[in-house]
């Protein structure tokens, strides 16, 4: 970018997460690295010290891969381990790039990179065209409810620009995702190395008259705003503050949490789960002090009408579309523990802020994350997506994962270490 | 790169089934009244959020998360740019009631004065506790060693911090470190697990999904908490610029006389706040008088700052938006070491 970034602009057109998946192979790395250096993310002394890598193993050019390789292990290993966050900004919007690795463990991570991700970069070696990993990629990223897929079909450069092979790849792909029920898929054909249709059009791909990568980022829906949908106000924490000099303060009860979905503001009515006690929004506010409304994803306090005893792990829900109370759930599960989910143990659920104990009580099938065929399975092992029926000691709120991305999520804790073991996106009730 | 910004798109035959260009419209901001110095969030029409909103509204949650789910936590404030940010999310989450934790300092005895001095000024106008633990302390009790009286003590800090962690008992410590800072920073999780010994096992993380973060820990245990991992240095300046925050003076352009040292401009003859007289010149190095501002600040003897005339955030904020050099590239003495050495001191236990 020849422009500079502007601090102050007036245009602000918010933050979009995106994930990228494929391998080194397929040139993430230097996808990656053309955006940021592009954009100018890339610093000077940072491409300095990338230089000097490169001269130390050896190549010829900069390896702009070097950057996404973080960790000691990783860069004596010349492998990528663990999802990265990197991020860059246009002046009219801020990125966060996941970046999940093609090794090891790839389930885990990208289920996890994909989790907050709203568009995904599937990478696609134009030599190569479409492989069982550009399946798998495609499969989980649709799996973990990314509305936006873009295939980025890299190298061109290696297939002499070629219109033929682009179309092709792109015949291929629409077969295979018509059949998975992947429905909002954009193609670019592109040249991460040479930096053609990542920022810059470049020359030599005239014959494409669709956007550059940028622009399809640019323009991408942001999480949450493409339908409405019904409030959600996990509580996180009542503030009491019960201050015996400031009379005004005695009283106060403000409901501290996120809105994972729908709006507030004053006057609305809601009911809060789970003692399905019916009342009104007071107020709404940001650090103490009234603000008219409250958006998907903002942090805020509720004030309510009337004296409701509520605490950590309720939810205050729009009143005439509240979710529905389970003790049951059926949902798909990615597996993460060295450990198979046992059914003789009792896990713990994390649903949105409460903590239920759980106890797996059905695995219906497995799925294949190259086909999405159904297997049957007796256990799930670190890597397995499943579909699997959970008994909860306490009710949850949800909703299904497809309608709402923050209430139909939750998180399998082990007690005995407390680690994190499983994700599960909560299936519609039959 | 002309052309992005308002580039017309011309309809693509390979587009499947993607909407049409999303450009929210602007709506008039809402603009904070004098009574109230937070700024409340802009909105546009579409109802996402300006990514400084967004941003803000993250670091809210995982502040809230830490008081959901942690029974001691504690704030680590330094004075810094980063924790002054920390501050102001706090009293956006928590006020009208105090903070459900204190705030703590890890001293080195051998920070600027300005930003001591801050950071005492800062956490009274909160009326909030403020804890500090100095390195100093444990050199008397034997448990820092330095390899010469000169060597710079950042990296002894981890030893202070466990110290006080045990001292008060602290199951979480939430800290301003940012993920574009560094590159082991960039895989740690927002809440980061530290076993016994306070280490950090990077190949071993849980994984974090969705905005379900799990800070759950056994006795003895910690979690380091990072609420503004997602922030960059322009974001950091762009909300203290927005929110109108103080910082120490030395973030804005002065006049000290420094010394060339090895390409970097090194403070010297620096006064701590107790008075020893740090960074002698060395025997044949000339002493300059140089305008300079600091882009990041801890101990005296490993932070260096840059040269600069921006006196003020907006000049700040176009110097930030058009550097060349990264936050830590050029001032942090101590992380140029070795290329992973921002990571070995993360194992052992460093913020």
């Amino acid at each position: 970018m020849s422009t500079a970034i502007s601090p102050t602009t007036p245009e602000d057109h918010g933050l979009l997460r995106f994930l990228t998946c494929g391998s080194v192979d397929d040139g993430k790395s230097t996808l990656i690295g053309r955006l940021l250096y592009d954009s100018k993310a890339l610093l000077a002394d940072t491409l300095s010290s990338i230089e000097k890598t490169s001269q130390k193993r050896g190549l010829t050019s900069v390896d702009l891969s070097l950057l996404t390789d973080g960790l000691q292990a990783e860069r004596e290993q010349g492998i990528t381990i663990d999802v990265a966050y990197r991020y860059f900004s246009t002046g009219t919007r801020k990125y966060i790039i996941a970046d999940a690795p093609g090794h090891e463990q790839y389930t885990r991570n990208m289920v996890t990179a994909a989790s907050t991700a709203n568009l995904a970069i599937i990478l696609v070696d134009a030599r190569k065209g479409v492989l069982t990993q550009t399946r798998r990629h495609s499969i989980l990223a649709h799996l973990v409810g990314i509305p936006h897929l873009v295939v980025a079909i890299n190298k061109m450069d290696l297939v002499g620009y070629s219109r033929e092979v682009f179309e092709k790849i792109m015949a291929d792909y629409l077969e295979f995702a018509k059949k998975r029920g992947i429905e909002d898929v954009h193609f670019i054909p592109l040249s991460a190395l040479n930096g053609d249709m990542v920022v810059e059009r470049g020359d030599a791909l005239d014959w494409y008259l669709g956007a550059t990568l940028l622009e399809i980022l640019e323009s991408a829906p942001l999480a949450h705003s493409e339908h409405t949908e019904p409030l959600r106000f996990p509580v996180q924490y009542v503030c009491r503050p019960q201050d015996a000099a400031n009379l005004a303060l005695h009283d106060y009860r403000g409901f501290m949490g996120q809105v994972e979905s729908g709006t507030v503001r004053a006057g609305d009515a809601v009911t809060v789960l789970p003692s399905g006690l019916t009342t009104t929004v007071r107020a709404v506010q940001l650090g103490g002090a009234d603000i008219d409304a409250a958006f998907t994803e903002q942090s805020v306090a509720l004030l309510l009408d009337d004296d409701i005893d509520i605490s950590r792990g309720d939810m205050i829900a729009a009143r005439d579309a509240a979710p529905h109370a389970r003790k049951e759930i059926e949902a798909i599960v990615c597996w993460f523990a060295e450990w198979p989910l046992d059914r003789a143990r009792t896990y713990l659920i994390r649903h949105t802020t409460r903590e239920v104990k759980a106890r797996l009580t059905h695995i219906v099938h497995k799925l294949d994350v190259n086909t999405l065929e159904r297997l049957p399975a007796e256990k799930l092992v670190m890597n397995d997506i499943a579909r699997v029926h959970f008994k909860l000691a306490q009710p949850v709120f949800a909703d299904p994962y497809t309608d709402n991305r923050s209430t139909g999520a939750f998180i399998v804790i082990d007690e005995s270490n407390n680690n994190t073991v499983g994700a599960g996106m909560i299936k519609q009730p039959a | 790169m002309p052309g992005i910004r308002n580039s017309s798109q011309p309809s693509s035959p390979y587009r499947l089934q993607m909407n049409e260009p999303f450009f929210p419209l602007d709506s008039a901001a809402s603009t904070a009244s004098a009574a109230i110095p937070m700024t409340r969030p802009t909105q546009t029409q579409t109802q996402t959020l300006s990514h400084l909103d967004w941003l803000e509204a993250e670091a809210i949650h995982i502040m809230r998360e830490v008081a959901g789910q942690c029974a001691n936590p504690v704030l680590l404030f330094s004075g810094g740019k980063d924790s002054v940010c920390m501050l102001r999310i706090a009293e956006k989450a928590f006020r009208p009631g105090r903070f459900p934790f204190p705030l703590m300092h890890i001293d080195t005895g051998h920070n600027y004065r300005e930003v001591t001095a801050f950071r005492d000024r800062r956490a009274a106008e909160l009326g909030e506790r403020l804890i500090v633990r100095s390195v100093e302390d444990s050199m008397q009790r034997g448990t820092v060693v330095l390899k010469h009286p000169l060597e710079p003590r950042n990296r002894h800090q981890s030893v202070t911090l466990l110290e006080a962690i045990e001292e008060f008992g602290f199951d979480c410590c939430i800290g301003g470190a940012r993920r574009d800072e560094e590159k082991a920073r960039a895989k740690e999780r927002i809440m980061s697990f530290r076993d016994e010994f306070g280490q950090w096992d990077p190949k071993n993380q849980r994984p974090e999904l969705w905005n379900l973060y799990n800070a759950r820990t056994h006795k003895g245990e910690n979690i380091r908490a990072f609420p503004i991992s997602n922030w960059t240095e322009l974001d950091v300046w762009q909300y203290i610029g927005r929110e109108k925050l103080a910082l120490p003076s030395i973030y804005f352009a002065h006049t000290r006389p420094v010394a060339i040292r090895q390409g970097a401009i090194v403070p010297v003859n620096v006064l701590s706040p107790g008075g020893d007289v740090l960074n002698a010149p060395r025997p044949g190095e000339q002493v300059i008088e140089l305008e300079v501002r600091f882009r990041t600040v801890g101990d005296v003897t490993c932070t260096a700052p840059v040269e600069s005339n921006a006196d003020t955030v907006e000049k700040i904020l176009l110097e930030t938006a058009s550097t060349t050099i990264t936050e830590r590239g050029a001032t942090r003495l101590d992380d140029q070491t070795s290329e992973a050495s921002m990571e070995q001191r993360k194992k052992e236990g460093y913020f």
